[in-house]
Formats: C-alpha cells, structure tokens, sequence
C-alpha cells in the first residue's frame, strides 16, 4: 500500500490536483480528481499502470450535487489493486474529453456513456450507438439517467445505421445476422471482402440490450443477486460472485472459508462445462463432429453434476450475499470428486482426438490470429488475451481463495484459434486440479456457510471475478438498503473488437471457427 | 483415428433411455420421444423443423435448446430437428424477453417461414420478460402481436431439455397446432 502512494505521488507531479483518496478496501483506491485533469490522470495511469480501460462508466448523482460522476478504472498487476479514478462532471455542462483517440479499451465505453447518459466524450471519433438503435430509439432520451421515466410507444430518430464501407475493384459486402443459423445470440456481422480474404469486418451488436443496468436500480440487494445470474446465462455464478463480492466489500463482510471454497470450485465448474462447450464448438465448426459429439458430452456431464451439487445446471442460486446457501454434504464431495476424475480421463482422450488429427489441426493452426500489441492495444481480456501471450488473470493478482492452491497461470503466444483452444485444454486440467484441492480442503471444514448480513450500508465497491471467458466487474452503490447504480462488464464487451481483428486477411468460410474460439457472449455485452 | 475407434467402441451408445433419477419428474424420454413422433407424423408427414430466434435471452435458454441435440437427449431420433433457415421450419421457437431492436427481426424471420406455422415461446423470459418484465427496452407489443400468439409456452429460467421435450408432446397431444 505504501508503494502504491508512490504513485499517487508521481500523479501529483503530473500537475493533477487529488481531491481527496479513498482506500476503504485494501484492493481497491478511489482517486477524486478535478473533471479537467479526468483525461492527463487516465492517460498517465493507463502507462504507468500498464493496464488497459477495465471499465468506465457514469452516474447520476445530480441531486445529490448537481453533478453526474464519471469513474475509470485501471487494474494494476503490480500493486495488486483497483484503480479508480473519479471526476464530477456539472450538470449545465455535460461533457467530457474524449480518450477514445489516446486508450482504444476506452472508445466504446464512453459510446455507452454517451447514449445512456447524455453526456459527450468531446472529440470521439465514433458516435453511433451501441445499444440503443437508431431504428428504435429517439435522440434525447437516456435511460440510466435518473429522472428518465419508462413510457410506451417512442417514436425513432428514424436514422439508419452507418456502416464503414471499403471501397475499391472487386470488393463485395456479405451482411449476415441479426438471426443465425446456428442457436445462438444475435448480432449483424458485415464482412467486406476482396476475393476471398477479409479485408474489414464490422460488428454491430445491442440486438439482446434489455436494459439491464436500469433493472437493477431498486432491487433488494438479494433480488439483485438473482438478476446478475440473469445477465449472461454461461456466466451465472460468475457474475453473482462478482455482484455479492462487490456488497461485500462495500459493507467490509467477512466471508467464510467454507463459502468460499464452495465458490470457487462452482467457478471451475462454470469454467468447465463452458470450456468443453468451447471446445466442441471449434470441433463443430471445422466439421469434426465425433469430437463435437464427445465434448457436448462432457459439458451435460458437468451440467448434471451441477444439478447434483447445487440443484441448478447453471449453478443459479448458489449465491448470497455473505456466502452461499447450502453447504455440500460429504456425499456431495464424494460425487464431485468421483466425477470429475472420470471427467479428466475422458477429455484426455479428447484432446487426443483433436490434437492428433491432420485434417483438424490444418483448420485451426494459424487460422484467426490476434496478435499479442492488438490484444494489448484493444484491452482484450481473459482467456483470449491470454492465448495471444497476455499473463493476465485475476486468480493471479488477487489470489485469496486461490492462495496456496499452486494456481497455475496458463498462457500461449500465438494468438490463433489453436492458441485458444489449447488455452482451453489446459484450463480444463487446472481447472480439475483445484476442484480437488478445494474440495479436499472443503471436506475438512465445519461452520457456517454464510456471515451474517446485517442490512446493507450505503456505499459503493468493485467486485470482480475470474469467470471462464475472463474478468467479470460489477460496480454497486448501494444507498437505502437497495441498488442505486449497478454497472455490469462482462469480458465480452472487451473483446468483440479483438474478434474483428482477429478474422482479417482470413476467408468467411473460416469466420464461425474463430467465432466460436472467442466464444464472447451477446447478452453480456449488450446487457 | 485410434482414438476414435477407440472410444467409440468402448464408450458404446450414450443415449438415454430413461431420465436420470434426480432430475425433476418427467416421463421416460423414450416414451415421451415416440408419441411426439406419432402425432408430428400425423401433422407435418415426417417431421417438425424448428426454427429457434434469440429476442434478448441471457443465453442459457439456448444452451439448453443445443443441448437436446447431443448424444444423450438426441432429439434428432424423434424427427424433430433444428434447421438454418426459417425458410425449412415448420415452428418458430422463440426464446428472451424481446428487446426492441429484435421486433423487426423477430417478424421478418416469422413472415419468411413457409406455413402451415406455429410458434413456441420458451423460458419466463419470452413469457412476460421474466426478470426484464418492467424493463424500458421490452418491446411494448410482446411476442403474440408480432408474430401471432405462442400456442405453446414451457415455462423455467432455463427450463430443462427434458422439460422442453416433454412439454413438446403434452401439447401437440392435446392441442394440434391449427392451420394458420
Ligand atoms: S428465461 Fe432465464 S434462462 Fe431463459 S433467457 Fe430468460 S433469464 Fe435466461
């Protein structure tokens, strides 16, 4: 912590005048500062920090002080703590400079900021909205401020959406979506092609916005946690842990280990069966079907220990705030120890299958290649960064339930689909490992499984989770016992763009195999 | 190759025959598998092509349509499959809770559907939003002023492959599909 004054120090030196610094939790530091310094303090945290825009957002803290509050925040790796630099910004002047120009991570959150707020990152150089469409929505209503009221009908600004066009001999555009051919989320994919390569792909997302972040205003802290499970299905519990972490934090509650290690091995469980559904999906794609077949397998097989363990497939209700539910029974360790042996035999045999295979291997090696300066220029997070070289893992910066379980941190340099998928593998490995460290550790422990939760003070904290795809954030300012503003990050949101350069200089044939490696959700990025 | 061959040999048939004991009551899959047949073959020849569109789901309710099509459930075997194009299904299974940008697309894939056609909602989602019920991007209209009202609902957040099936054929025993 000492360290870390250091830094604010060298932010002083800057010439950025600190209004005051909040550590009320040792992971994380709000740094307030004046709305004209907001763009020099993010641009010298984003070097010094070496850490790409994790989240950035706005609240409406207007009658309070006549004033909507901007944040940023940075992770930094080294001092093991969140970042969080705070500026008010003057209702009568809504705007605020850009960063979009200097941090690419930063552009489509002020977009979001723009569109759900009002306010105006001044010298953005993209202004289309990302959730609310224009075929839609009018100009001039902001959902997330607070004295928006929801009404009928609204008559749309009537704008047709403007698609970056490459122009030139010979070159063609295949739109494709909103609907899919497979059973997945929808999302417009336009790909701009000259003979066979991709020369541009752009992506417009926000078809499955339900207005998430608003939902959340008013909730019961405990109706809250059953809505974060709602906010993308594959990631339910990491996105409950993350909401319930931020509430703890925020009210400084002790969790007990017990909970803990029953949150951490339902985290490698969700890691699991998402990873062998990722897995199957590049077999799939590439049209590989007996290992697709294989893996589909696999993922009910821990979709029934789910069941089993906590009565959810998708491990929805696991969690309150200060623990979990209910304790595993020794039969219930017993079970998952058992299965998830025969889980890592099994997808042994998998990776066998797909590794070993030419025809397979031909697919994948090479093909959609993010290289490592791209992940780290776009801020591409979690399991994708990480297979382009990135060692980045919140597991690893912030190991605590983690600590002592010799987490191996698993990485790849490429950056192709192979990459990912091996990424994938091995995760699927450690992932086994630690569910029979914790477990092991679980069946030796008595006590509670929850701390008790008096009602919750106002206050606001970062929660944030390692899930499979990478790094899940929720921001929470509680005030009245009740959720005033819930700011969500899925890692899809960080990471649609990487897709869209990942696929480039590749044919459109191969574009669903390195869709399907990313495997980023639409409704976590477009809440 | 080995390691197919392998496995393929060893592992045998995976699937099932019954439901698995914990998992709420539902008929035997088998059963319920071959009535539905019965009566699809009785309304659309050979088979019913589903047609699934996403209105702003989180995602696992489509987790659990995919999942009916591996080896274990393999709904394929009954005749019912999920097709590409709107233009090959005979049902429109609609899952989320209908966000305004999805209206138009929701309505273009339905009017692109050849008839005779019917839709399924699946998930408390498609129901009433569910969770996203008051929520000021749901398309005020809902889903049975675009697209003609459900004639089946299964209910669950996400409801279970098994649900899904056996509420498949509960309705199409009672209720056949009227021609639209
Ligand atoms: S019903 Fe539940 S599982 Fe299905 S889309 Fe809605 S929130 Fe997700």
């Amino acid at each position: 912590m000492k360290i870390f004054s250091g830094v604010i120090e060298e932010l002083r030196a800057q010439g950025v005048e600190i209004l005051e610094v909040l550590e009320s939790h040792p992971q994380e530091a709000v740094i307030r500062i004046k709305t004209e310094d907001f763009h020099r303090a993010c641009l010298f945290m984003h070097k010094r920090l070496s850490s790409a825009v994790m989240a950035m957002f706005a609240a409406d803290e207007r009658k309070a002080k006549n004033a909507f509050e901007i944040f940023c925040v940075f992770l930094s790796r080294e001092f093991q703590k969140w970042c969080i630099l705070a500026a008010d910004i003057p209702q009568d002047r809504p705007a605020f400079p850009s960063l979009a120009r200097d941090i690419h991570s930063a552009s489509f959150f002020e977009r979001e900021i723009r569109e759900m707020f009002g306010l105006e990152p001044e010298g953005h150089p993209d202004k289309r909205r990302l959730h609310l469409h224009d075929e839609v929505w009018p100009n001039g209503l902001f959902p997330l401020r607070k004295d928006f009221v929801v009404f009928g009908p609204v008559a749309p600004n009537g704008a047709a959406y403007c698609f970056n066009r490459v122009l030139g001999e010979g070159i063609f555009e295949v739109p494709v979506g909103p609907v899919h051919a497979g059973i997945i989320g929808p999302g417009h994919f336009r790909f701009s092609a000259a003979g066979e390569p991709i020369v541009n792909l752009e992506i417009r997302l926000g078809f499955t916005h339900r207005g998430v972040e608003k939902v959340f205003e008013h909730k019961t802290l405990d109706e809250a946690v059953r809505m974060a499970e709602c906010v993308a299905g594959d990631t339910a519990f990491g996105h409950s842990w993350a909401f319930c972490q931020a509430i703890e934090k925020a009210s400084a509650l002790k969790v007990p280990a017990r909970a803990l290690y029953e949150r951490a091995i339902c985290l490698e469980l969700e890691r699991l069966y998402n990873h062998f559904a990722g897995i199957g999906g590049i077999a799939l794609d590439v049209g590989f079907s007996f290992a697709a077949q294989f893996a589909s397998v696999l993922k009910e097989r821990v979709l029934r220990l789910n069941q089993r363990l906590t009565g959810s497939r998708y491990l929805k209700g696991v969690n309150r705030i200060g623990g979990v539910r209910r304790g595993f029974s020794r039969q219930d360790i017993q079970a998952l120890l058992c299965e998830i042996l025969s889980i890592s035999g099994d997808h042994k045999e998998l990776k066998q299958m797909l590794l070993t295979s030419v025809s397979f291997m031909d697919r994948v090696d090479e093909t959609g290649v993010l290289r490592q300066k791209t992940a780290r220029d776009l801020g591409v997070v979690g399991l994708a960064a990480r297979a382009s070289g990135v060692a980045m893992d919140l597991r690893k910066v912030f190991p605590d339930v983690y600590a002592g379980s010799d987490f191996r941190l698993i990485t790849q340099e490429r950056g192709d689909v192979l990459s990912r998928l091996r990424v994938r593998m091995e995760e699927v490995e450690e992932s086994a490992r630690l569910i029979i460290y914790f477990a092991d550790r679980l069946a030796d422990l008595a006590g509670a499984v929850a701390a008790n939760f008096p009602l919750a003070a106002a206050g606001c904290a970062l929660g944030a989770v390692e899930a499979w795809r990478g790094p899940v954030l929720y921001w929470v300012k509680v005030a009245d016992g009740q959720v005033d503003r819930c700011k969500v990050v899925d890692p899809s949101f960080h990471n649609w763009p990487g897709l869209a350069f990942a696929v480039l200089g590749n044919i459109i044939p191969d574009f669903p195999v390195c869709n399907k490696s990313f495997d980023l959700s639409y409704a976590g990025n477009d809440l | 190759m080995w390691t197919i061959l392998k496995n393929s040999f060893f592992k045998g048939l995976l699937t099932e025959k019954r439901v698995l004991p914990d998992i709420p009551p539902c008929p035997e899959i088998e059963g319920v598998g071959r009535e539905l047949k019965k009566t699809i073959l009785s309304l659309y020849g050979r088979s019913l092509h589903l047609r699934e569109v996403d209105t702003g789901s989180c995602g696992a309710c489509e987790s659990e349509i995919v999942a009916l099509s591996n080896p274990i459930y393999d709904i394929q075997r009954f005749g019912i499959d999920f097709v590409a194009s709107p233009r090959h299904a005979d049902a429109l299974v609609v899952t989320g809770a209908l966000s305004r940008n999805m209206v138009l697309a929701l309505k273009k894939t339905y009017d692109a559907m050849p008839g005779p056609k019917f839709v399924i909602t699946v998930g408390d989602c498609a129901m009433d939003g569910g969770a996203f019920g008051d929520s000021y991007y749901r398309a005020r209209q809902g889903v049975q002023d675009i697209v003609g009202g459900a004639i089946l609902h299964i209910p669950g957040c996400p409801p279970s492959p098994e649900q899904i099936l056996s509420a498949l054929l509960g309705f199409l025993q009672t209720r056949p599909p009227k021609e639209r």
